[in-house]
């Protein structure tokens, strides 16, 4: 079996094997063991030729999310080690639990490393359906409420989402033949140039709004905040990290394809109005959130619109800038929900009004999600600010009517995530909860979290060669 | 192929009433006769795609409307009504807009769907370009119907009628891979819901007519 495939088919063999497992300390072992050799295994990507391989690919655009989601897989599940017992889960709930974590790591891997279009389409309803399950799993009417509207909005965005996938087939169809190649990414991209450019007009319409609905670009973005919040808090580290960018990727491979048609209308001014929008309102809305999840929510929705923006913008550099914004966020963005989860229980709530002065009573902790906030915030010499500040020059360079709304959105998400980090690690501590989290749920969380903010320091200060070779590769196929 | 052929006439005959379907979807008031007329648009489904399996000549696509046919006809209508009758809920349909003005809309998304699809696929097939607008006219009365309606089970059913224009487009376009394994794709995300309502009994989201009334269970109020 080829390496993408058994990168896929681990975790789900995987969460075959812990739907059998009743026992909640075995469980969450096995659930570490998976996720490590799954990262391991993904590795051997980097050594991996690139190129398609039946319904799969390996590229410089994939090789580098794949790595990451699981890596991100791995620490959330040390990190789901600690944090399961607090979350009350019968057996039956605890095995479909760790079925949906492992198989929806599966169906992210499927989704990155897909070059069918058709299957990249079941990957993220695969993801999709897992995540609804997780979100759903405490049971309690907003949780219910939540996973409710993240099933509908998101079953509305991947029906779309195929119908623009076939309609990209009818149109390669003349071309690229009857079967497989009509839904290959690479075969599609190659015959673009020939195809009727009404229907891929047509199709990216589609898939834009079908996948950027996954991807949580305003408008389409209100079921994010709330499964993000009722769900138990590891679903929102992957759902972050991980869901976001295999959607946001899977609009950059129908932008790719549309984009080889000298004919079509242009993708990017699609694409740079869905992110101004997104920064834009994120912006204003960061201002009013009260519950802490809801508030980080909400900075992945503006972190996805400045990634779409760069996309859109296009250009080597501005590509560059998205794919490094993109990975900074899965890194940065899965450290802040470590760190609010182990909060959220300290202080027995996660309204943010609950939670205060965590640098004075436990410094670990507020330390941390304060250097968190400040990377998430896009603050040197973490990632997000070398990608920010490379977009925002070469916004300014060649548009700089764009630059100003781009620079309002940003200082306004800045400035609201500054406030907050305020409050909750510099501010008067408030009371902790009656029963504390015991150390080794204070520990999963914790060294998982300084070891995401290590990761971005080094992305942002001495990013390895190899990776800055593949980003720049991949910038160049986007263009 | 054209007009006056059978292979094509047939398969306009089963795509229009699909459509037609969805229009009774948006005009019945009472939840059976909904599910009624979803089980009916199950089947015509199935018979489209077994139609043009047998006119592409593609065996695949018969099992794609055995499939349609099993699940939406019958299995999922079925369980819609025991659904409807163990948990007693209401059996009249709530409406956000009304009766009247859900036809006019879905008159106007029929029209919009022509008016897009029929002048992008001139150099496409004649029978693909009428499929692909009927295709996409149920899309649009799905999520016109997911729109306008209120209740849960109402909008599970608008989803499934959205998906049934999927893939009437994805059988209607020849030589499509994969159909089978994307309409079960498709298929599975509705089924686990439904049999996630069953197993845990999440009445509170079902029982109540409105879903406006749940709206208060965002958990942040300040």
């Amino acid at each position: 079996m080829p390496l993408p495939w058994i990168i896929v088919f681990l975790p789900w063999l995987g969460a075959l094997a812990l739907a059998a497992i009743p026992a909640e300390r075995l469980a969450a072992r096995v659930n570490i063991a998976i996720a490590a050799a799954s990262f391991l295994l993904s590795l051997l990507l980097f050594g991996y030729p690139h190129g398609e391989q039946g319904w799969t690919r390996v590229d410089a655009l994939n090789i580098p999310f794949v790595v990451l989601s699981a890596f991100v897989g791995l620490t959330t599940a040390v990190f789901s080690a600690g944090q399961i017992a607090a979350e009350g889960f019968d057996t039956p709930r605890l095995r479909a639990y760790h079925l949906a974590f492992q198989g929806f790591l599966g169906a992210q891997a499927l989704a990155l490393l897909s070059d069918n279009l058709g299957v990249m389409w079941v990957a993220i309803e695969i993801a999709t359906l897992a995540s609804v399950l997780m979100v759903a799993a405490h049971r309690t009417p907003a949780a219910i409420e939540a996973a409710w509207k993240f099933f509908i909005l998101c079953g509305v965005g991947i029906a779309l989402a195929l119908f623009g996938t076939i309609v990209l087939y009818l149109a390669a169809q003349p071309v690229a033949g009857v079967g497989d190649p009509g839904l290959s990414w690479a075969a599609l991209r190659a015959v673009a140039a020939q195809c009727d450019e009404g229907l891929l007009n047509l199709a990216f319409v589609f898939l834009l709004v079908g996948y950027g609905t996954k991807a949580g670009l305003v408008p389409l973005h209100s079921w994010l905040p709330d499964a993000e919040a009722e769900g138990p808090i590891t679903i929102s580290a992957v759902l972050s990290g991980l869901l976001l960018n295999a959607a946001l990727m899977a609009v950059l491979r129908a932008k790719a394809i549309v984009a080889a048609h000298p004919g079509t209308v242009a993708p990017g001014p699609f694409l740079i109005a869905l992110g101004l929008a997104s920064v834009l309102l994120a912006g204003l809305a960061l201002w009013r959130r009260a519950d802490a999840r809801r508030f980080f929510a909400w900075s992945s929705i503006a972190h996805m619109g400045v990634a779409a923006f760069a996309f859109g913008f296009g250009g080597a550099v501005a590509a560059l800038a998205g794919l490094l914004h993109m990975a900074g966020h899965s890194v940065v963005k899965s450290a802040i929900f470590f760190g609010v989860g182990l909060a959220a229980r300290l202080k027995g709530s996660q309204r943010l009004a609950d939670i205060g002065g965590l640098v004075a009573t436990h410094p670990a902790l507020g330390w941390g999600l304060a250097v968190a906030v400040v990377a998430v915030a896009g603050m040197p010499p973490f990632v997000m600010f070398t990608s920010e500040v490379l977009l925002l020059q070469e916004t300014a360079a060649r548009a700089w009517w764009l630059a100003l709304p781009l620079g309002a959105g940003l200082f306004l998400t800045v400035a609201a995530k500054i406030a907050t980090l305020q409050q909750m690690c510099l501010g008067d501590p408030t009371p902790d909860a009656p029963q504390p989290p015991d150390r080794m749920a204070s520990l999963t969380a914790l060294v998982p979290l300084w070891l995401h903010l290590g990761l971005a320091l080094l992305l942002g200060l001495l990013m390895p060669a190899m990776v800055s070779a593949l980003l720049a590769e991949a910038a160049r196929m986007l263009q | 192929m054209t007009f006056g052929q059978l292979p094509y006439d047939f398969a306009h005959l089963l795509g229009g009433a699909m459509v037609l379907l969805s229009f009774v979807l948006l005009y019945q008031r009472r939840v059976s006769a909904v599910i009624n007329a979803f089980a009916t648009q199950g089947a015509l489904l199935a018979v489209a795609a077994a139609w043009q399996g047998f006119v592409q000549g593609a065996p695949q696509l018969y099992l794609t409307a055995l499939i349609a046919f099993t699940a939406k006809a019958v299995l999922i209508p079925l369980a819609l009504r025991t659904l409807v009758r163990r948990f007693d809920l209401h059996r009249t349909v709530e409406t956000a807009l009304g009766i009247g003005p859900s036809l006019i809309a879905g008159v106007a998304l029929v029209a919009l769907a022509i008016l897009v699809v029929l002048p992008v696929t001139v150099a496409a097939r004649v029978i693909v370009r009428e499929d692909l607008a009927l295709a996409l006219s149920v899309v649009l009365l799905g999520m016109l119907m997911m729109i306008t309606r209120r209740n849960a089970i109402l909008q599970v059913v608008g989803l499934m009628s959205l998906e049934n224009g999927l893939i009437l487009a994805a059988v209607g376009v020849a030589g499509m891979p994969l159909v089978v394994e994307l309409s079960t794709a498709a298929l599975v995300l509705v089924v686990f819901v439904i049999a996630g309502v069953f197993v845990f009994q999440i009445r509170e989201r079902f029982a109540s007519v409105d879903i406006a009334f749940l709206e208060t269970h965002r958990g942040e109020r300040r």
